[in-house]
Parts: C-alpha cells; sequence; structure tokens
C-alpha cells in the first residue's frame, strides 16, 4: 500500500483534483470519493459490463481502470450524460420498451448502445447483440434492450428527436 | 387480452394495459438507490476470512497482527457472536423427519464448506478490512470432504456435519400403489437417468446489508438488499432479541434477487451483531468472488424416472428416483427440502395419468447450500417428464405434438386434482398447444427440418408443456411452522390534496409490482395512474405481508391493493354522498371527479372533498365520518395454490463437428390468468426463458473431489449473454382464477419453468438421426460431442 496521490480528472465536463490511493479503481473513486453512484460494481473484473463509462469518448470499464490511470481524461458517467441529454432518447426507448428491470446492469447497457451508435448508426440486431457481448443483465433475457437501441437507430436515421414508445396513450 | 374484464372494467381502465414504469425513469437515470450504494455516518465495513477447506476443524486462530492494522475496529469469532444471536436449524415441521445442523453467524469449531465465513473484521474502509482479514492466521484440522451423493448415503459414510447422525436431510415417498405391475404390463417402457448440474442466481447486484444498532432508543435499522423485509425483520428480532417494534428492515432498489435475497446468510447475521458490538452502523456487500461461494446454489439433482404407455401411447403411469445434494445444512428458514420436494409433486402435472410413485432423497454435502431459486423444483420435473414424452413418442413412433395432444389433461376436466395431489382449478394445456403450434409453423418447421438434414444440417425442434405455481396459501411454510406470511396488506389513502398513497407489503425487484398495484388502485378508485404514489419495501411504512416471492406480488398482492381501493372508494363516495345530500349508490369516482353515475355529471373533486375532511371538518354534519385511510389485508383462500400452465418450443442448430448449438428461436404461451400489463407480463416471461436457457446451455457451479468450487468468478461460469439468446415470441391464453376478483396469478417462474425442458427437447431431436442422446444439463459441447461418440 503506498500513500495517496493527487488526480486530476474532468468528470461530466467538470475538472477536479482528488486524492486517491494508486490501488483505488476508477469505479471506487467514482462511487465513494465523488458520490457518482450510478456507476455500478457488478463483478470487479472486467466482465459484466455494469461499470462502463465513457473515457475521452470510447466505454471502458471502472473496474479495471485505477483512478490515477484516468488522470488528465474525460470521464463521463450515466449522470453526466443524462443531465447532457445525449442519451435522452435512449433512456425513453429503454423506459417505453420496458427495456430494464432492477437497473443495476443499466447504466453500462446505456454506455455500449451510446458507443454504438456513435461509432455505426445503423447496427443490425445482430451487430446489436454483438456489441452488448459484454454486458450482462439476468432480469431482461436481452431481447427489450435490443429492440429499444434498433428503434434509437432508426430514429436518429430518420432524423427524429423523440424515440418510437410502445406505451399506449395513458 | 381475451377474458373479459366483467367489474374491472373501469371508467379510468388500467388493468389489462400494457403501462411503463413510473420507477425506471429512477434506474435509467443513475440515481437509483441500492443498498451498495448506501453510506451512513460513522459507517464501518466488514470483511470476512473465509475456509479454505470444504470441511475441517477449526484449531486455532491468531488475530493479533490484523487487530494492530490501520482502521480496524473489531474482529469477532463464532464464540463472539454467538453471546448476541440465539442460533437457527432449517428445518420445516410439516417435513416429517427432517434434519438440520444447528446454525450461527459464525462456527465455534467446525467449518463445512470452502468459503464459509470464520472470522469477521471490521475496519473503516472495505481495503482495510480486507487487508486486515488477510493477516488473521487460522489453523484448521481437514476433515474428510462429502461430496459424492451415493458416497453420502453409505451406511458408514463420513457426515457432512458432526453434527448430524447421518447424510439424509429429508426423505419422502409418493405411491398410488400398483405401480410395478403396470410397468411390467405396460407396451411403452423408456426410462432414463438425467443429471441437472449446481448453478446460481448471478444476480448482478451482489448481496448487501448495511446494519445499524443505536444502542440509545435500542433500535435495529437494516438496510438489506432483500425480497422479503417482513420476514427479516421478525428473524432479526428473534435471534437477537430485540422487540419487533423495534426492528426496521428497508430493502430500497434490489439488483435481482430471483429468490437468491430471501435466504438468511450467515454473514448478513453477522454484520446485525458486528453493529450491535460497535454500536455503529456497519456495511457488507459480497464481492463477486465471495457470492459464488455464499450465495445459495440451485438444483444439483440426479433423477432416474421412467414412463409406462399402453400401445396408443397413453400415459399409465411415472416412477421417479430424485436424489438431490443440498449442502452441509438445510438453509433457513425455508430450508432446502422444498425444491426436492415440488420436484417429485409436479412430476407429470400436465398429463392425464392416475399411478405414481416417487422417492425424493435430500442429502448433505460440504459443498455451498442449495435452496430457493427462480421456479423452484419446475425445471426439473418439467424436463423430466417433456423428455420421457418425447422418448415415448419416438418409441410409439408418433410425433412428439400428437403424444402430448392425447396425453394433456383435457381443458375441460377442471377442477382436478393430480396423482401427486395437486389440486388444479382451471388450466388450458389443449388451447395452449394448439396456439403454440401455430406460432411456431411447427408443420412448416418440421418439412424445414427434414430438408435440411439432407443437406447436413441438423435443427432440432423440442416441445415442453409446463405447470407453474403461484399465489401460495399458509400451505407453503406457514403450516410448517415459519414465521412467513401467506397474506399482504395495505394502507390506501386519499392526501389532503387529493391524490392517493399506496402502502404495500409486496416488494419491487424490477419486475414492474409498484408498476401494477398503481393500475388496480388507479383503475378501482377512477383516478389517473399518475396520481397514486405506492410505497413498498419498508417494515416502517407499510403493513405486514409476504412480500415478493413464488409469483404472490400480482395474485396476492393485487387483490390486497384491489380490495383496498374498493374500500377505499366506498368511503369517498359515502363522504361524497354526505357532502352532496345524495345517495352513495348513485355517484361514482372517474378521473378524481366524483359524477353522478348514470349520466355522467361533474358533482365534486376529490381535491374539494379532501380539503373539507381534512381542514373543515367542522363543515360536515355531525355524524358524518371522514375516513379517507383504510387498511385491508388479504389472505389466499380456496385453492391452496393457484396453478397456471403454458407450453414452450425451442429451435435450435447443432453443429454436430464443434457440439455448439446456437438457439435459433424460443416460443412461449403462457397462461397466468388475468393480465394486468402485458408488456410487464412478457418481460417476466423472456427473463425466465432466458434463466433458463442459461441453465440448459452454460451455468454449471464445478467442484472437484475435494469439495472445491473450481470456476467460481465471473470468468469462468458461463452466464447466457446477448449474443447466445434467441428472440423469443409469447403470446397468451387468460384464464382468470376465480378466487379473487382480480383473477391474477403468478408468471416470474413461467420462463425458466421450461425452458431448459424444450431446449433439452430441441438438442436431442437434433441428434436423433444419430441415434445419440443426452440426459444432462447444462449441455456443454464437449458433451454433445460425448453423446455424439466424436470424444
Amino acid at each position: 500500500m503506498t500513500a495517496a496521490v493527487p488526480v486530476t480528472i474532468t468528470i461530466n465536463g467538470e475538472t477536479l483534483t482528488r486524492l486517491a490511493e494508486p490501488r483505488e479503481t476508477l469505479a471506487d473513486f467514482l462511487r465513494r470519493d465523488l458520490g457518482l453512484t450510478g456507476t455500478h460494481a457488478g463483478c470487479e473484473m472486467g466482465v459484466c459490463g455494469a461499470c462502463l463509462v465513457m473515457l475521452d469518448g470510447v466505454p471502458v470499464h471502472a473496474c479495471l481502470t485505477f483512478a490515477v490511470q484516468a488522470g488528465g481524461a474525460a470521464v463521463e458517467t450515466v449522470e453526466g450524460l443524462s443531465e447532457s441529454a445525449v442519451i435522452a432518447d435512449l433512456q425513453r426507448a429503454f423506459h417505453g420498451r420496458n427495456a430494464l428491470q432492477c437497473g443495476f446492469c443499466t447504466p453500462g447497457m446505456l454506455v455500449t448502445a451510446h458507443g454504438l451508435l456513435t461509432r455505426k448508426a445503423m447496427p443490425s440486431r445482430e451487430e446489436i447483440r454483438d456489441a452488448l457481448s459484454g454486458n450482462y443483465c439476468r432480469c431482461t433475457g436481452y431481447e427489450a434492450i435490443v429492440d429499444a437501441i434498433e428503434a434509437v437507430a432508426r430514429c436518429r436515421a430518420a432524423g427524429e428527436t423523440a424515440a418510437a414508445s410502445l406505451e399506449e396513450p395513458a | 387480452m381475451n377474458a373479459p374484464l366483467g367489474t374491472l372494467d373501469r371508467p379510468n381502465s388500467y388493468i389489462g394495459r400494457s403501462v411503463s414504469r413510473p420507477n425506471a425513469k429512477r434506474l435509467l437515470a443513475g440515481r437509483g438507490r441500492y443498498v451498495t450504494d448506501l453510506v451512513l455516518p460513522r459507517m464501518l465495513h466488514a470483511a470476512f476470512l473465509r475456509s479454505p477447506y470444504a470441511h475441517a476443524r477449526i484449531v486455532s486462530i491468531d488475530v493479533a497482527e490484523a487487530r494492530a492494522m490501520p482502521g480496524v475496529r473489531l474482529i469477532a469469532a463464532g464464540a463472539d457472536l454467538a453471546k448476541l444471536c440465539k442460533p437457527w436449524s432449517g428445518t420445516l415441521d410439516h417435513f416429517k423427519g427432517m434434519k438440520s445442523a444447528s446454525q450461527l453467524p459464525l462456527p465455534l469449531e467446525e467449518v463445512l464448506w470452502a468459503g464459509q465465513a470464520v472470522v469477521a473484521v471490521v475496519a473503516d474502509t472495505r481495503a482495510q478490512a480486507e487487508d486486515a482479514a488477510e493477516a488473521i492466521a487460522v489453523e484448521f484440522e481437514e476433515l474428510p470432504p462429502v461430496v459424492d451423493v451415493d458416497t453420502a448415503r453409505e451406511p458408514d459414510a463420513d457426515r457432512a456435519a458432526v453434527a448430524v447422525s447421518d447424510n439424509l436431510c429429508f426423505g419422502s415417498r409418493l405411491d398410488t400403489g400398483g405401480i410395478d405391475e403396470i410397468f411390467a404390463e405396460a407396451a411403452h417402457v423408456v426410462e432414463e437417468e438425467f443429471h441437472f448440474g449446481r448453478h446460481t442466481a448471478v444476480t448482478l447486484e451482489p448481496r448487501a446489508i448495511l446494519a445499524d444498532w443505536d444502542a440509545s432508543e435500542g433500535k435495529l435499522t437494516v438496510h438489506h438488499a432483500t425480497q422479503t423485509p417482513y420476514q427479516f425483520q421478525d428473524l432479526y428480532s428473534r435471534h437477537y432479541g430485540i422487540p419487533e417494534a423495534s426492528v426496521r428492515v428497508v430493502a430500497p432498489d434490489i439488483g435481482g434477487s430471483f429468490g437468491m435475497k430471501l435466504h438468511v446468510y450467515h454473514e448478513d447475521m453477522a454484520v446485525v451483531g458486528l453493529s450491535m458490538l460497535c454500536g455503529r452502523p456497519v456495511k457488507f456487500v459480497a464481492d463477486r468472488i465471495e457470492s459464488f461461494v455464499s450465495d445459495i446454489h440451485a438444483r444439483d439433482h440426479r433423477v432416474r424416472a421412467r414412463m409406462a404407455l399402453d400401445a396408443e401411447g397413453t400415459i399409465l403411469a411415472m416412477d421417479v428416483d430424485d436424489v438431490t445434494a443440498i449442502g452441509a445444512f438445510s438453509t433457513y428458514p425455508r430450508t432446502s427440502a422444498v425444491e426436492g420436494n415440488q420436484v417429485i409433486r409436479l412430476m407429470g402435472a400436465p398429463y392425464r395419468f392416475d399411478s405414481y410413485r416417487a422417492e425424493l432423497s435430500v442429502v448433505f454435502q460440504n459443498k455451498v447450500q442449495t435452496s430457493q431459486y427462480r421456479a423452484v423444483g419446475h425445471p426439473i420435473a418439467c424436463a423430466v417428464t417433456e423428455r420421457l414424452v418425447d422418448m415415448a413418442a419416438a418409441r410409439a413412433g408418433v410425433d412428439p405434438v400428437s403424444l402430448r395432444e392425447r396425453n394433456l389433461i383435457p381443458d375441460d376436466a377442471y377442477p382436478c386434482a393430480s396423482p401427486t395431489g395437486y389440486q388444479f382449478e382451471a388450466l388450458s394445456h389443449q388451447k395452449s398447444l394448439a396456439r403454440l403450434k401455430a406460432l411456431m409453423g411447427y408443420d412448416a418447421l418440421r418439412a424445414e427440418q427434414a430438408a435440411l438434414r439432407e443437406r447436413g444440417i441438423h435443427r432440432g425442434i423440442g416441445i415442453a408443456s409446463f405447470v407453474e405455481i403461484s399465489n401460495p396459501s399458509p400451505a407453503f411454510y406457514g403450516i410448517g411452522g415459519a414465521r412467513i406470511s401467506a397474506q399482504d396488506g395495505a394502507v390506501l389513502a386519499v392526501t389532503p390534496a387529493g391524490e392517493v398513497r399506496c402502502q404495500i407489503s409486496v416488494t419491487e425487484q424490477g419486475q414492474g409490482t409498484e408498476t401494477i398495484i398503481g393500475q388496480i388502485v388507479a383503475d378501482q378508485l377512477g383516478i389517473a395512474r399518475e396520481q397514486v404514489r405506492v410505497i413498498t419495501g419498508d417494515t416502517e411504512n407499510t403493513p405486514h405481508g409476504g412480500a415478493t416471492w413464488a409469483c404472490r406480488g400480482a395474485g396476492i398482492g393485487g387483490e390486497t391493493a384491489l380490495q383496498a381501493a374498493r374500500k377505499l372508494r366506498g368511503n369517498v363516495l359515502s363522504l361524497a354522498a354526505t357532502i352532496l345530500q345524495a345517495r352513495p349508490g348513485d355517484l361514482d369516482m372517474r378521473n378524481s371527479v366524483v359524477v353522478d353515475r348514470l349520466s355522467g355529471m361533474e358533482r365534486i373533486d376529490l381535491s374539494e372533498i379532501a380539503r373539507i375532511a381534512y381542514f373543515r371538518s367542522d363543515t360536515l354534519p355531525k355524524d358524518a365520518s371522514a375516513q379517507l385511510t383504510v387498511a385491508h389485508h388479504h389472505a389466499p383462500q380456496g385453492y391452496p395454490f393457484a396453478f397456471t400452465n403454458g407450453v414452450q418450443g425451442c429451435h435450435v442448430e447443432l453443429d454436430v463437428e464443434t457440439g455448439f448449438v446456437k438457439i435459433l428461436k424460443h416460443w412461449v404461451v403462457e397462461d397466468c390468468g388475468r393480465i394486468i400489463n402485458p408488456l410487464l407480463v412478457d418481460e417476466q416471461v423472456r427473463g425466465g426463458v432466458v434463466q433458463g436457457l442459461g441453465a440448459a446451455f452454460f451455468e454449471e457451479c464445478r467442484y472437484d473431489e475435494n469439495g472445491q468450487l473450481t470456476n467460481g468468478s465471473l470468468a469462468d461460469y458461463l452466464v447466457p449473454m446477448a449474443g447466445e439468446m434467441p428472440d423469443i415470441v409469447i403470446a397468451h391464453i387468460e384464464t382468470p382464477t376465480a378466487d379473487t376478483a382480480l383473477g391474477a396469478k403468478g408468471c416470474g417462474e413461467a420462463g425458466t419453468a421450461a425452458a431448459s425442458a424444450a431446449a433439452l427437447n430441441a438438442v436431442n431431436d437434433a441428434m436423433a438421426p444419430f441415434g445419440a442422446s443426452i440426459a444432462q444439463i447444462p449441455m456443454t459441447p464437449t458433451r454433445l460431442l460425448r453423446a455424439l461418440g466424436t470424444i
């Protein structure tokens, strides 16, 4: 164990400096030191995808990244992505399609979906399933998540801002 | 939707509607509040030193070095917590002759499985607690581990726990008589030995608990990731000697449970004691490795079964022997015998036959305990039955669907009973199978299969009919002496603003409990569902009730909400009648406005009634009763369980060179009675199917001969992922139960109940041209290549 060192990271648009032990993961740093508990720790070995965050524009596992490694980088968590509304259509589509149950995997799913649709505007269902290969969900069986992402891709391609909702009018 | 709504069809009609979940928006924004996220002032963290051996005696524990490490506040072993916590034993009175060793939060002398918590460390941070746990020196004397179920039952076998006289936890026998004669004379007999691997829940949020003992007022608050807060309020009260009203259990957002988070775990009980010893909040979150070696496992059955049929292919009898291994003790308070008991009672449940014999042996061994997990017992009974049906069809030379059509209990035969004693109110096996056949395009799939076989492509089609147990009465646990409630309670109030608050004992783990309760309340009251706030998961804020397990949330919780809403509506209309000088029977409520029932003319807003009741009661007549808060409890009456039914189809392609299986598509026709929210029901079914497919192809807790779990991480234990899972087509038949006004039954187990059976039949169908078969899940590529004789 070594002493904590200062780390400067831009998190959700705000540059801040905190002390972090070299062994502290970015996931623990976000959750414990900054109270950004939307990033979840499911396996702490980079398999389940619940801890995914955007790091310099790319989805990375916050549980496999040490906080000190993220020094100088720009990190976006589900909280920041929600506030900037860049994933608002994904969130609406997930909600309308009920593409979440317990919600623990959901922030990671949204980050993967956001990363995928940034890379490829109109992925096929198979490509969506492939992109989700590092996101474990025990509740949904995945189909609703694939549906929601596919619906957003279609809407974005058609230039629509709002994703289709399967909800009947109230 | 195909069942008439009757009195459920109200102006604000929400029953039968696909509406989304209000509480899901919070989760989508990363604003969920799971126990994992909670931080309390002066909170400490617990970590545990675990046994490296499957069976050993504790010789000595040296904590001197650990105690001196940074941040360490407390180190406690078995004896320290035994002073505070009464021991427990996982037996139920109605399971005659059942036995299990007494348990404590941490062991005094003997460890019973590799991974059992032995010593607790409490420190300022989790990392400090883990560092100190590594510095504790425990000397163990290894004892012979009991691993194999047959060896375990030999007369002079080593015992899995010193405290039990032998390794048989529980045995049961069912026999309608004359079985040997029926089999001796039957035209067709098929038999098989089945192996069902151990698997585990792997909830995405691991187990998490935060106990906060306040010595100043003698109050315990436990934030607990559990399905059943009331059950734990009772347990913490009784085992730690704290008055029940001074124990509060709060279950906030829960990251998945599936039955896993309603059992007593040693670490959880320890954390309560650790908080009492420290006088500060203590939190424990299992990491993933700890989850694999301490969460309950499930299944682990070896079933030898046979089925007798006459020359026309009519099922005459089944004969079953189930041996299930459960770990070194039975889980508390629901036991580890319920699954085996349901296995032998659900065998053959969709079919009409009278003669049945079964033997159940529940066996101790030195592994993690098994207990109730989604679809308790169902997948085993379903896979055995459905595989035997397919084997019988092959033997009789008829199509598997035809054999089912001949033998399913006819839709007009109800009420009736199974040979194992289950009472069926009304099921729809025939309608369901006909619907599935059309949905799948069964005949076309068969034609395609034959054509593709010519080209060396081996596809298989598997069918599995099932019965699901839901809405359990006290016959489940209460009758066995367990303080696990079969009833639920709701408190429903019109607030001063004219909105409605529903505090109810059923709980939410993402299946949509709060949403459907809101739908029912709004529907029955006559208000918009946005006006209803549903509160769950806190023993201090909701009435006592069974909560959510065994598919009881919609059927029992929903009926509780319905009756409470009718009661409140009566009170509102009665008060409105007083204010309006009208008769209550002439009034109704629509969109939060009291109207003339016949003309629909608006008379008075609900908010105005509330204003008068709460702030201007002086304007009401002296004898007026403004009761805008009501309480209602509902317990199942009539049938002991509300059985549901359905049928699944699975279509696979087997690569006979590699043993890999691609699941092409999966279909489910399901009858859960009244459907409250089709969107949520379908997603329950899909999620359940995928859990069943995981068991069929991937998931297995693998042990070596020393009782060591060899794949206890998410890198080694395979779970179903998006890329391997198919799209799942779902259709419904609706046969409401007449036991309640709502008519709802459960749907949460349905997917898991039959998915692995359908998959097993599909893979066997694909292998049929090779004369190969498999009777073991998970069906790994290695096992399939062995079955094909390739390796």
